[in-house]
């Protein structure tokens, strides 16, 4: 019943990384009904002092945030550091490389070169190949927070907006989140047809990348022009709404065991997730009355850059790999 | 108005039984607020696809055609399979390829030589670039359904003088990159019959070159290896490829002769003769992409 229940959930979960809206959801296991029941009878004030309690003590640690820059710093300077003292550990920028001789290739960029170009060899399919095992392995969309650099630089300007709209001078202006996949149809399309790379001409990954290593460059106007339309008009517009990287891998994350878990029991529904959250539409469980069962999986589309696993005052987000802790 | 957490979000119109659906009427801020996400929609999508769209103007006008690194597919096929990761930057020994910058529209990324500034000289010995290459952008060998442009193909495989005595000589190339032309004869020291003193390019040069006489497998600055000849020769002493160019005594239309650099057809269009040309603008020059005429 559950089974069922959670599969028709993750079908829904792909639907909504597309672009449309979670809606309420339809069935609701027994043991999660129980909860809600549970949680709408108790008394309020209670529920509210113990949820204030443990809000109160929740350490403000940010573990994962940390962790995840660090790689991702990391990654991007051993590119740098590869080149700069020619050790040739990572050769190549973040659309396609070479560790330590192995073919590693961005899957945007090489779906953009194959409609292009029309033509594969066979170390553009190996080097496609691996990175799609490797991030099938790790969780799809985990390459935009813990690879990308310019998610790291929208991260940043994701603070100045916020800050910016906690002062009133600025409004986030939400766009139609479908666009994503509609950019992506787009330039797929543009690929086939003109047989230019369109996307990567304007992928700020690559240019950010590019510039990091390679030097710095007129391109990166483009990619500041971007940051500035994020801080003043729409939160983090790139990733959320335009980004077909993101959505590439949003549809290998389908197929991987890594992602974030959310346990309904000693949730409060503070919603401090939903705050930080790139993707707040994946967080549509954590609703009161939302979650369909005592556990549920976050969808593709999430980044498991684990923000809201740092934030979370009950711990009823955590980091899960499928499978993984039957085995245990 | 950023994504509040809302606990209950307002139901979606419910179907009720046997009759008809009928939506609950939207507020006039709603409506507003709907209009005003659909316009931030379209507005954005023009903004990006404008953006990407731009990388057409550089193709249509003001089109510089670009000298390619060896091995590089026809352009339009180039532009179309390289990645732009770079990887034939990063194995080059005297750094002759550079990334194209967003002034060239979609070539922006996509790898080209500055033959002025950094030639290249096969230091490597056996065209590296190529091998990097994740896409097959830069190929030893082109498939079959692609067109080689009469003229572009190379004769025979190039003999690059450095390992002239190697069991193996050539370089594994089948296509120019382009054909050095004369393009300055009036500065030609050669034609004016002039030698040759000092550093090719001046002290604060910075292109770098292998002198098989300095050292086999190290490149030096270019302005660590002055000159001092009688007649200039520096394209024709320098050129890495066998039988490319020599120096040859040509008759002008009025019957006087002189010496003349002259190009022929093992020619690849590497550029060693533009970088180390002495004079200023370089009396000659690789012509990109040009194929052999004979």
């Amino acid at each position: 019943m559950s089974n069922t229940i959670l599969r028709k959930r993750f079908l829904e979960q792909i639907l909504v990384m597309f672009g449309r809206e979670p809606k309420k959801p339809g069935a609701v296991s027994e043991p999660a009904k129980q909860i809600h029941l549970l949680k709408r009878t108790s008394n309020k004030e209670k529920l509210q002092a113990a949820a204030a309690h443990a809000e109160a003590h929740m350490s403000t640690s940010h573990k994962w945030r940390n962790r995840r820059w660090a790689v991702l710093l990391a990654a991007n300077l051993l590119f740098v550091v590869s080149f700069y003292f020619d050790i040739q550990i990572l050769e190549g920028a973040l659309t396609a490389s070479r560790f330590i001789g192995f073919h590693l290739i961005d899957l945007n960029s090489a779906l953009q070169v194959m409609l292009a170009h029309k033509h594969i060899i066979t170390n553009l399919l190996i080097g496609t190949g691996t990175v799609l095992v490797l991030w099938i392995l790790f969780g799809g969309r985990t390459f935009c927070s813990w690879v990308c650099p310019y998610h790291l630089l929208a991260e940043w300007a994701e603070k100045i907006h916020l800050w910016l709209v906690k002062k009133k001078l600025v409004i986030d202006q939400p766009v139609d989140r479908r666009l994503r996949t509609v950019f992506w149809v787009v330039f797929a399309l543009l690929a086939l047809a003109t047989g230019y790379t369109v996307y990567e001409a304007i992928s700020p990954t690559g240019i950010v990348s590019r510039a990091l290593i390679y030097g710095p460059g007129l391109a990166l106007l483009w990619v500041l022009a971007l940051l500035v339309f994020e801080v003043f008009f729409v939160r983090r517009a790139w990733c959320r709404y335009a980004c077909p990287i993101g959505l590439t891998y949003g549809v290998v994350g389908i197929f991987s065991p890594v992602r974030i878990k959310y346990t309904l029991d000693g949730c409060f529904h503070e919603g401090n997730c939903r705050k930080v959250c790139l993707v707040p539409h994946v967080l549509d469980t954590v609703i009161k009355g939302r979650a369909v069962h005592t556990e549920v999986p976050i969808g593709p589309d999430c980044t498991r850059c684990g923000l809201c696993v740092d934030v979370c005052p009950t711990g009823s987000l955590t980091y899960d790999v499928k499978g993984l802790s039957k085995l245990l | 108005m950023s994504e509040a957490d809302k606990p209950e979000e307002p139901a979606a119109p419910a179907a009720k039984p046997g009759g008809k659906v009928k939506p609950p009427p939207l507020s006039r801020s709603k409506r507003q607020e709907l209009r005003r996400k659909f316009l931030r929609t379209v507005l954005l999508t023009g903004g990006v696809l404008g953006a990407g769209l731009s990388g057409f103007l550089p193709m249509l006008y003001a089109r510089r055609q670009r000298l390619r690194p060896p091995g590089a597919l026809d352009e339009k096929d180039f532009l179309a399979s390289c990645i732009k990761c770079g990887q034939c930057v990063q194995v080059c020994p005297v750094e002759a390829i550079k990334l194209a910058d967003l002034v060239d529209g979609f070539g922006v990324g996509v790898p080209y030589i500055d033959a002025r500034d950094q030639a290249c000289d096969f230091s490597c010995d056996a065209v590296q670039c190529v091998l990097a290459c994740p896409t097959g952008s830069l190929t030893y060998k082109k498939p079959e359904f692609f067109q080689v442009r009469a003229g572009a193909a190379l004769a025979t495989k190039p003999i690059l003088l450095a390992k002239e005595k190697d069991p193996e000589p050539t370089i594994n190339l089948t296509e120019r990159m382009g054909v050095a032309r004369l393009t300055r004869p009036e500065l030609c020291l050669a034609i004016k019959g002039k030698g040759f003193k000092g550093q090719a390019r001046g002290a604060d040069f910075k292109g770098m070159m292998r002198y098989m006489a300095v050292d086999r497998w190290k490149p030096i600055p270019v302005s660590e290896h002055p000159y001092d000849v009688a007649e200039c020769d520096l394209c024709v002493r320098e050129c890495p490829i066998k039988g490319a160019i020599s120096i040859e005594t040509v008759y002008a239309p009025d019957g006087s002769q002189r010496k003349s650099p002259v190009v022929h057809e093992p020619c690849v269009g590497c550029g060693v003769c533009e970088m180390i040309c002495p004079t200023e603008a370089a009396s000659i020059e690789i012509v990109p992409r040009e194929v052999w005429r004979t």
